[in-house]
């Protein structure tokens, strides 16, 4: 492995300086020379270099015959039998992906008394559903979802694998991969077969504030999770249904060292931000937590869930699940109407990626309003109980569309 | 009990600056921190210590954390803040690690420290995978539990967890040895004391290479990462749209007009 500067392409430019997060490049009479002891080979160099002067190489190949492994498989992450609606999203992006590489595509489930998930997930537009069903997996366990899903991977050989960025995702398959000794890349929002047959998977880092294209050139499968409200939902297939194929579970691979011992659905509100079409947030101009009534009631009318800025939750003014940012949750609705918040960096890296973003606030410098595709300027205890009366007398009535 | 807690050394902003003409990255002079989450990791495990000292089984806190040298300032903040010894994974070897990697170098560590509880964030703000806490509970052949709000119960042999996932909460029973990875829920971190800075101050710093771990070159670093970067760019800017400002009402009349079209009302 080295990173070498081929000094007849560099003029000394500055700009891989510039791009080093470690400071790891120096010019030295013109020519841009690395510090071996600060890089950390990240490749940010090599990208910034508009004369192609920087490489890395690895001297590195493929451990196994890569090609024996074919088709795409989309985890289907399901609780109580019912399907995370992640997973018709990647069946979407999962299709194309199948199409692109001229194979099959397949849903995995694992679970207890899913037939009707199976049922469900078969009348999508996929080539399988692989189903693992025992009582021993009835709630999702880490360490045994893990080490069946592991297992499943190794006779089936799939060439690329994803999953939902869901807390279950995020941390069960971290452990396949590193069982099946691939890569995993977190949290993609953009995924792609590029011309070299791989899969190119981009992926936002540092809160969104860079994009990086990864891949997986010398392991199978590449593996994905991807964030949710990124890719549209999958139709159904226009006729037939998915041929069902059900996997013997082997009970050796069932033990565990822990076990659920109860649970509880957040219940009366929709906290499951990540999956909300609209959410409505509230920051610490709200003033007060008897002033989230009044943004829930405006929530329950247009069916929205409630968030919050970290202010809002610190205060103790609605629980810490409510959080939207860098400490809290990265969502991606269709809209996002913040409510009194400043707008912070730390409170946009979780929320801009929004279709739409709309916010009231007080002060008409607020850096919400930097981002803000419709921003309104007002006293958030005004705007918000009008609007919902307003929305209330005019239901129903046919719509103007002036903007 | 042997408690660790790893942390990372992460940018002080991720507001990483774009310089508009040549469009690449700004991060000069960029100050660093402790990733925020693992500040609740280290103050669970500082607690737990303490539950544990108290109930009469005397208990320390190992702080890890794999990264360039510089990595050694986090490191002492994490003795500040209650931490009993730090080490610091460095070597040149360990560079360009993706999260295979970095769990493996960590759990290697583990491995070697032989603690009972291994406690880190619920995800890092750079690198932002989640995947490095339950990478080392595989690696190091731990149990584990991700996304703990609350740790109920604790002993020699096991602990009770909660935990805050998207449709409520969990609780579940996990046997030690164990990795947790928590959320910001869990707690609210102390301030370093005096006797804590005192403390940061004088400690000597481990630090374990690849030698000392027993990690074969082949199995970290960029050489042993299954994942690599081939190109990293900054997304175009998200710009503001119209502003409305006026009366009330004629406020609340325009973001009517803005939903209705929107068909959410
Ligand atoms: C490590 C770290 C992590 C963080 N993580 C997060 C995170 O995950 N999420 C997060 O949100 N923040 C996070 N923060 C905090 C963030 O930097 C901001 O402090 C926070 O988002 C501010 O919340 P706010 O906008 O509600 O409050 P303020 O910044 O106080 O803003 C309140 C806004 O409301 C407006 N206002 C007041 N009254 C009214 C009214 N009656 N009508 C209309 N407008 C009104 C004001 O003009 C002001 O703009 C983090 C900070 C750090 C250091
Ligand atoms: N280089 C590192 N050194 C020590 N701990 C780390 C390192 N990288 C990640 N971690 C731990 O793993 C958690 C998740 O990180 P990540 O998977 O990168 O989002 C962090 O909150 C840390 O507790």
């Amino acid at each position: 492995m080295s990173i070498t500067v081929d000094a007849s392409k560099c003029n000394g430019c500055t700009l891989c300086v510039k791009s080093c997060g470690t400071n790891a490049i120096e010019i030295k009479d013109k020519l841009a020379t690395i510090v071996l002891d600060n890089c950390n080979m990240c490749g940010a160099c090599v990208s910034a270099c508009p004369f192609k002067a920087i490489s890395i190489d690895i001297e590195k190949q493929a451990a196994e015959d890569l090609s024996a492994y074919k088709g795409v498989w989309v985890y289907g992450e399901q609780r109580n039998g019912h399907v995370a609606p992640v997973v018709f999203e990647l069946i979407n992006v999962g299709r194309e992906l199948a199409d692109a590489r001229n194979c099959e595509l397949a849903v995995v489930i694992l679970g207890n008394n899913i037939s009707a998930a199976v049922a469900e997930l078969a009348s999508y537009p996929v080539d399988k559903v692989y189903v693992y069903e025992a009582p021993e997996l009835e709630a999702y366990d880490a360490e045994r979802y893990c080490r069946v899903l592991t297992d499943v991977t190794r006779e089936l050989k799939p060439e690329i694998f994803l999953a939902g960025a869901t807390t279950t995702g995020r941390s069960f398959m971290s452990g396949v991969a590193i069982n099946l000794y691939t890569g995993l890349t977190a949290d993609c929002t953009g995924l792609e077969i590029g011309e070299d047959g791989l899969l190119h998977q981009t992926r936002p880092a540092y809160g969104g504030n860079i994009m990086a294209t990864i891949l997986c050139p010398y392991t199978r499968p590449q593996m994905a999770t991807v964030r949710h409200k990124v890719f549209p939902t999958s139709g159904k297939r226009a006729s037939g249904s998915a041929e069902i194929v059900n996997l013997n579970p082997k009970p050796a691979l069932f033990g565990s060292r822990s076990k659920i011992t109860d649970f509880i659905e957040t219940v009366g509100e929709k906290v499951n931000l990540v999956d909300a079409d609209i959410i409505i947030s509230g920051g610490r101009g709200m003033g007060c937590p008897e002033n989230f009534a009044v943004l829930r009631e405006l929530a329950d009318e247009i069916d929205a869930a409630v968030a919050a800025s970290r202010a809002a939750v610190d205060a103790g003014w609605i629980p810490y699940a409510h959080q939207v940012g860098q400490t809290g949750k990265t969502v991606c609705p269709r809209i996002y109407i913040a409510c009194g918040i400043s707008g912070a960096v730390q409170h946009q890296v979780g929320m801009r990626s929004s279709d739409t973003i709309i916010a009231i606030n007080k002060d008409p410098n607020a850096p919400i309003f930097g981002i803000a595709k419709f921003g309104f300027v007002g006293d958030v205890l005004e705007v918000l109980p009008r609007l919902t009366k307003m929305i209330k007398a005019k239901r129903g009535a046919p719509a103007t569309c002036p903007v | 009990m042997k408690i660790c807690c790893c942390i990372k050394q992460v940018p002080g902003t991720t507001e990483v600056k774009i310089n508009p003409e040549t469009n690449t990255l700004v991060r000069e002079g960029v100050e660093t921190q402790i990733n925020p989450f693992d500040l609740y990791a280290l103050e669970e495990a500082v607690r737990v210590k303490e539950r544990m000292t108290a109930a009469g089984d005397p208990s320390t806190v190992t702080v890890i954390s794999m990264g360039p040298p510089q990595a050694e300032d986090a490191l002492r903040e994490a003795i500040s803040l209650g931490a009993d010894d730090a080490i610091l994974l460095s070597d040149r070897a360990f560079a360009g690690s993706d999260t295979w990697c970095t769990s493996y170098v960590l759990a290697m560590a583990v491995k070697k420290l032989q603690p009972e509880l291994v406690i880190c964030g619920m995800q890092a703000i750079d690198g932002d995978t989640g995947q490095v806490g339950p990478g080392i509970a595989i690696h190091a052949n731990y149990a584990q539990a991700s996304y703990v709000a609350e740790i109920q119960e604790i002993d020699a042999k096991k602990l009770a967890a909660k935990r805050l996932i998207e449709e409520g909460y969990e609780f579940c029973e996990v046997k030690l040895p164990a990795v947790l990875t928590v959320v910001k829920e869990i707690n609210e971190p102390r301030t370093p004391s005096l006797r804590g800075k005192m403390a940061a101050k004088k400690a000597e710093i481990i630090k374990w290479g690849a030698a000392e771990i027993e990690a074969p070159a082949e199995k970290v670093g960029l050489l042993g990462s299954p994942t690599q970067v081939v190109k990293i760019m900054t997304p175009p800017c998200r710009e503001g749209g119209e502003k409305y400002e006026g009366e009330t009402s004629i406020i609340v009349e325009k973001l009517f007009d803005v939903l209705s079209c929107m068909e959410v009302v």
